[in-house]
């Protein structure tokens, strides 16, 4: 986030100068990483679909006790689906469970029009997982070496000295809820709870997809035996797999709808181009 | 809301990072075969990345006797639906003979009384299914490595090919076998066992009887039930689709360690 100033001297809009808010590596890394995660989010939904049930342990098949279930059953009035987590049974006819597959309603846990491929197909939908868990990795060691190497860490994303008191965080809380964003110089950088909320996809949930995915290897369980006690066992891993992607998801619905309503167009356009717009505090000579 | 902003999104995405991405992402989804060959390089890079972190000796994680699996489910073939197999059953496999052949020094065949014999193995590992699930047991077997030291492999060898009793799926032309294959490196591996018992007692019909491959840094499909026959090759080109195992034919990896 340098302090370019190139809108002012185009003097295209009094008051409003745009500013160079995101570098290159960030932008590009940020794009393949949409581009990644959607297609890992959505493959890996077809390899959940091979077996919808999760467990915690080093063990886990039908006939031990799962933690969930997406299933379906067919009584008098055909098939119905359900999601059943510790003892509650959740009805989900049409999405989960049991969905439309070219027309007909079909036993698969999660429905055609969100997995890739859209047919029951485990081995394809595992090429494409792993094709892009790779290109996942690869990009996120070169946003990882740039955010270190270029201080992009250090100078926009580390909090700053106040910003983690609690009094502060609560201002910004309620600020934020009555979706009110900063404006003019404060615009120029990010947030506490943008930040904070960054570092944690960043350093948190990204690393625990990738660890919790590794450990279902039983070639990499071999190469790092540790990973097996660190979560307990490859079930374990691979239920924290899937909450963690969940939790990504979440991310991702509320990051899109911040987009939207701190504006949509300077927003994608900083992503895009680089170039974000504020409005100046105060005359400007 | 978040719908049409996701497919908009969707929509910038495409149009911001051009023909590459979209290239890379379109190619997998219009090829008919499983994944086409930019999907297919990621194998490749695993099982090197694998290899290279693991090497040769690494073992698999051993278990207690505790953390076995109450029940241990049974997958694929049941029972191998033959004439052949049902006798050598009634026989209670007297007159099974393992037959190893290929780019031997030396084929032979073992009767399991033979097998029996040999020095032996018996671990506890995890089982896990490409599918998934989990599950644990105890196998005691001869190692893979030691038979074939026995015998003498010709210097051209390369694989191990597995062929089994049991037919998985019905085909006219019998590509519905089932068989299997591992390089040398996991044949000669310490844990690689052909497998007789299980929580010690003869192997079930169900998981596998009279023999099974163990290979235990890989997934459950690689662990061939019903083995009659261990073939020695060079290349999988003179085999059913020509990829080294039947779910291999069926689009999956050959490196099954992920």
């Amino acid at each position: 986030m340098s302090d370019e100033k190139t809108g002012h001297e185009n003097g295209r809009q009094a008051g409003t100068i745009l500013i160079r808010r995101h570098s290159v590596v960030t932008r590009v890394t940020h794009w393949l990483n949409v581009l990644c995660l959607t297609a890992l989010l959505l493959s890996g939904l077809q390899i959940f679909n091979a077996h919808p049930e999760l467990y915690w342990g080093q063990y886990g098949a039908d006939g031990d006790p799962a933690f969930l279930t997406i299933g379906s059953a067919e009584d008098k009035d055909g098939l119905r689906g359900f999601v059943r987590a510790g003892g509650i049974e959740v009805p989900t006819t049409g999405f989960l469970g049991v969905s439309s597959f070219e027309g007909e309603p079909t036993a698969r846990a999660f429905p055609a029009w969100l997995t890739i491929p859209s047919d029951q197909d485990l081995a394809t939908g595992r090429r494409w997982h792993f094709f892009f868990a790779w290109f996942f990795v690869i990009n996120g060691a070169v946003y990882l070496g740039y955010g270190f190497l270029s201080g992009h860490f250090r100078r926009d994303l580390a909090p700053r000295r106040g910003q983690l008191s609690a009094s502060y965080l609560w201002h910004e809380i309620v600020t934020h809820a009555r979706l009110r964003f900063p404006e003019g110089e404060e615009a120029r950088h990010y947030n506490v709870l943008q930040k904070l909320t960054y570092l944690v996809v960043i350093a948190g949930f990204l690393p625990m997809m990738l660890l919790t995915g590794l450990t279902m290897s039983p070639g990499v369980d071999a190469a790092f035996p540790a990973l097996l006690d660190l979560f307990g066992g490859r079930q374990t891993a691979r239920t924290i797999h899937f909450i963690t992607a969940s939790l990504l998801v979440k991310f991702v619905l509320v990051h899109v709808a911040m987009v939207v309503l701190s504006g949509a167009w300077n927003n994608m356009r900083s992503m895009i181009t680089g170039r974000y717009a504020i409005r100046e505090s105060g005359p400007k000579a | 809301m978040t719908r049409i902003s996701l497919s908009r999104r969707r929509f910038m995405i495409g149009s911001t990072l051009g023909a590459t991405a979209a290239a890379l992402a379109g190619y997998g989804a219009l090829k008919p075969d499983a994944g086409g060959a930019v999907l297919r390089s990621a194998e490749q890079l695993t099982m090197k990345a694998h290899r290279l972190l693991q090497g040769r000796g690494a073992l698999a994680r051993e278990f207690l006797e505790a953390d076995i699996s109450p029940s241990f489910r049974v997958n694929g073939s049941t029972m191998p639906d033959s004439e052949e197999y049902a006798a050598l059953l009634d026989s209670n496999f007297a007159d099974w003979r393992l037959k190893i052949d290929g780019l031997v020094v030396q084929p032979r065949e073992f009767s399991l009384v033979d097998l029996k014999k040999l020095p032996a193995r018996t671990q506890i590992t995890r089982h896990d299914c490409v599918e998934g699930w989990s599950a644990i047991g105890k196998w005691t077997g001869v190692p893979l490595g030691s038979l074939l030291r026995s015998i003498g492999l010709k210097p051209s060898a390369r694989f191990a090919v597995l062929h089994c009793a049991d037919e998985l799926e019905k085909t006219l032309d019998g590509s519905g076998r089932y068989y299997e294959s591992i390089d040398l490196i996991d044949a000669f591996h310490p844990q690689t066992i052909l497998a007789y018992a299980m929580n010690g007692k003869d192997l079930s019909v169900g998981h596998g009887a009279p023999l099974r491959l163990r290979v235990e840094r890989q997934l459950g499909y690689k662990q061939a039930k019903y083995v009659m026959r261990i073939e020695i090759v060079d290349s999988f080109s003179g085999l059913w689709g020509g990829n080294g195992g039947y779910w291999e034919d069926r689009g999956y990896e050959w490196y099954a360690g992920i």
